[in-house]
């Protein structure tokens, strides 16, 4: 789960990291207000989407009055912005952050990440922040740092000393970061966080360390115990199929294909995606409907994958460990009745009762296409669109 | 012979008498594992699908002389279940239990470190040798002893690979599922290690996924140590790149972890790789001859 800027700040303030001072606001007379009311004599309007890149595609701008806030505002408000980590159909903007605009000596960048390999959480840390880190990260490796945080001992502020000096940061601005990776690091453990990220952290005209951007995404398997953290969910920013599919249980991506597939185990799904792709499909989403499934899910499941226009055929693959074939065919059979399914479907059933389900889809009286196995099965889907 | 489990391995199950560790329990009873009880807190004294249920891993160990526990408990209370087994002197923990918090992960991965106890999983279907014990939620029919061992991060694609490796005949001399979490137990690299060093296996199939490196060390220790024939799949060529916020992760990744760069990592290091799991049975019976 991902927050937005506005609210990975307002974690930030809890946490004691220095962030700019500024308002979220949803409509252009508001951002007027919020500009008045920061005063100063520069603002920055900034779309609330959950995306990198917001700079470069023109979400972010930069004004000299409260009246041009309100207009940067107006052209924001309501319309769909395109950044290279949106995906081709973008994220709408609902709400925009108002901010006093800061003076900026230097852009550092700043994160914290769990390290799969390393198993620790890490904090990373370059000189060279802003829009071109990935860049940095992939030309000149050297200048980045990355700082692996033991889970028993905690963040050192001797870590933070490792970071700051190397970074080129004054024995005052040191201090300030130590404070601040503390904060970070407590915020990171105590929130579940899966990533969290400051680019740019800047170092101010005045000299001060800046948290001038937030990104903040959360483990969602911890969000039973972030009950207030999961409440700040905003399901406008997350496809609306994903978001249904979630609520019953399901993992569903959707993708540019014909072929709907339903798959039980996230590895089984990828496998049965690339297989469509091998003998010539596309497919139209990756949908795993979990170990442990039942009908109504397997119900669900199906409605899911017609609601997608594209979806020509459909592959159900199940290799049956805790969920039983038989359980999978009755759902199968429950859903091609309810829904009324027009498209063909190819079913390939194996494992814990597999004779029963075969038995049940072969009993049903139903137009449904057996495979032996999945390359089997994936053949017959794409034959059956062409 | 095989690796990590045998006839001999005395098992306890962890959250016992839940819906889950009562049906696995019965399987693994019925399949003929040494399965010598169970532990449910506020349950001590009672009896659970005829066995002794007790209330903490320590009285489990001390009362059964148990060495290994598979774990059913619901992910809130799961690493403080795998942290309490180890303290109780259970040398292999395999913990099934999916939707584990990552940062619990990250401290009892800590916790352990050094100690010598080995973890399968989280967020896996176990391991089996068959025809001797079966730990997990793996259907039993689809096994068969053998000379192939099997180490993947994915459970149904692992049922997927045992099958054709009963059908065509080779069977399996142990499989486990390393399981699919970020922060996890046992690596391909340790799974490989005791195949490599295992006389019943005669040739190895892995199956990875897109994600982290392990895949990119396990081709690093492949060229290195391993002499017999390896078939290698990697599931997630065509999944979409992920919708994602920020750099963090790509920095850390470098560029690694994709479908495409664990084939041929692998492939550079003289695994056999496949583009379909269907061709793993045949292409693993091919390098034997």
């Amino acid at each position: 789960m991902n927050l937005h800027e506005y609210q990975s700040k307002q974690l930030f303030h809890e946490y004691g990291i220095a962030v700019s001072t500024g308002r979220v606001v949803n409509s252009p007379e508001e951002a007027l207000a919020a500009a008045r009311a920061l005063g100063g004599t520069r603002w920055v309007v900034k779309a609330q989407v959950h995306a990198g890149g917001r700079g470069k595609a023109g979400g972010v701008k930069l004004v000299e009055s409260p009246e041009a806030a309100a207009e940067a505002a107006r052209g924001m408000l309501g319309s769909i912005l395109k950044t290279p980590q949106t995906g081709d159909a973008g994220l709408p903007i609902n709400q925009v952050l108002v901010e006093r605009a800061q003076g900026i000596r230097k852009e550092l960048y700043l994160s914290l990440l769990t390290d799969r390999a390393k198993e620790q959480v890490v904090f990373i840390a370059s000189a060279a922040g802003g829009m071109e880190i990935e860049e940095v990260a992939a030309h000149t490796p050297e200048q980045i740092m990355t700082i692996p945080i033991h889970p028993g001992a905690g963040f050192q502020p001797y870590q933070a000393r490792q970071m700051g000096f190397s970074m080129g940061l004054n024995a005052d601005q040191v201090k300030e970061l130590t404070v601040m990776c503390q904060g970070l690091y407590r915020l990171y453990t105590e929130c579940d966080a899966s990533q969290v990220e400051i680019n740019p952290l800047i170092i101010t005209d005045e000299g001060k360390l800046l948290a001038l951007d937030a990104k903040i995404n959360l483990d969602e398997n911890a969000l039973y115990r972030q009950k207030r953290i999961a409440e700040m969910r905003d399901p406008s920013q997350e496809d609306q199929r994903e978001y249904q599919a979630s609520a019953h249980g399901l993992s569903y991506v959707s993708m540019d294909g014909e072929i709907g597939c339903m798959v039980n185990g996230a590895g089984l799904a990828m496998a049965t995606m690339d297989v469509i792709k091998l003998y010539g499909g596309n497919p139209a989403n990756f949908l795993d409907v979990g170990g442990g499934t039942t009908a109504e899910r397997v119900t669900e499941a199906f409605k899911l994958i017609i609601a997608d226009p594209k979806v020509k055929a459909i592959l159900v693959n199940i290799f049956g460990g805790i969920v039983r074939c038989d359980l999978i065919a009755e759902g199968v059979i429950a859903a091609v009745k309810q829904v009324q399914l027009k498209v063909p479907v190819v079913v390939r059933l194996e494992g814990t009762n597999v004779d029963k389900g075969r038995k049940l889809l072969a009993d049903s009286g139903l137009a449904i296409i057996t495979a032996e196995n999945l390359d089997d099965a994936a053949r017959k889907a794409v034959a059956a669109i062409s | 012979m095989s690796i990590l489990v045998d006839k001999n391995t005395k098992l306890i199950c962890q959250g016992f008498t839940g819906k889950q560790g009562t049906f696995h329990s019965q399987q693994c009873l019925d399949y003929g594992t040494q399965l010598v009880g169970g532990v449910t807190p506020g349950r001590g004294g009672e009896t659970h699908i005829g066995l002794p249920v007790f209330n903490t891993a320590h009285e489990a160990v001390a009362a059964t002389g148990a060495d290994t526990t598979m774990i059913y408990v619901p992910a809130p209370g799961a690493a403080d279940a795998i942290l309490e087994a180890a303290d109780a002197g259970i040398k292999l923990i395999v913990c099934i239990t999916e939707g584990i918090p990552v940062m619990d992960m990250v401290r009892v991965k800590s916790a352990l470190a050094g100690s010598g106890i080995r973890l399968i999983g989280p967020n896996c279907p176990g391991i089996i040798t068959p025809g001797q014990c079966k730990i997990g939620i793996m259907p039993a029919m689809i096994h068969k002893p053998g000379k192939i061992g099997i180490v993947s991060r994915s459970g149904t694609l692992t049922y997927e690979t045992v099958y054709q490796t009963t059908q065509n005949g080779l069977g399996q001399s142990t499989c486990v599922g390393i399981g699919g979490d970020p922060v996890h137990g046992m690596s391909f690299i340790d799974c490989l290690e005791l195949f490599q060093n295992d006389p019943a296996t005669q040739g190895i199939v892995m199956v990875g996924e897109i994600g982290g490196t392990d895949e990119e060390a396990a081709a690093d220790y492949i060229r290195a140590h391993v002499t017999k024939p390896v078939v290698a799949y990697i599931a997630g060529v065509t999944a979409p790149p992920g919708k994602r916020m920020g750099h963090a992760g790509a920095i850390v990744s470098g560029g690694k972890g994709t479908a495409q760069g664990k084939f041929d990592a692998l492939e550079r290091a003289g695994a056999s790789i496949v583009r379909t799991p269907v061709e793993i049975g045949e292409r693993i019976k091919s390098l034997l001859k």
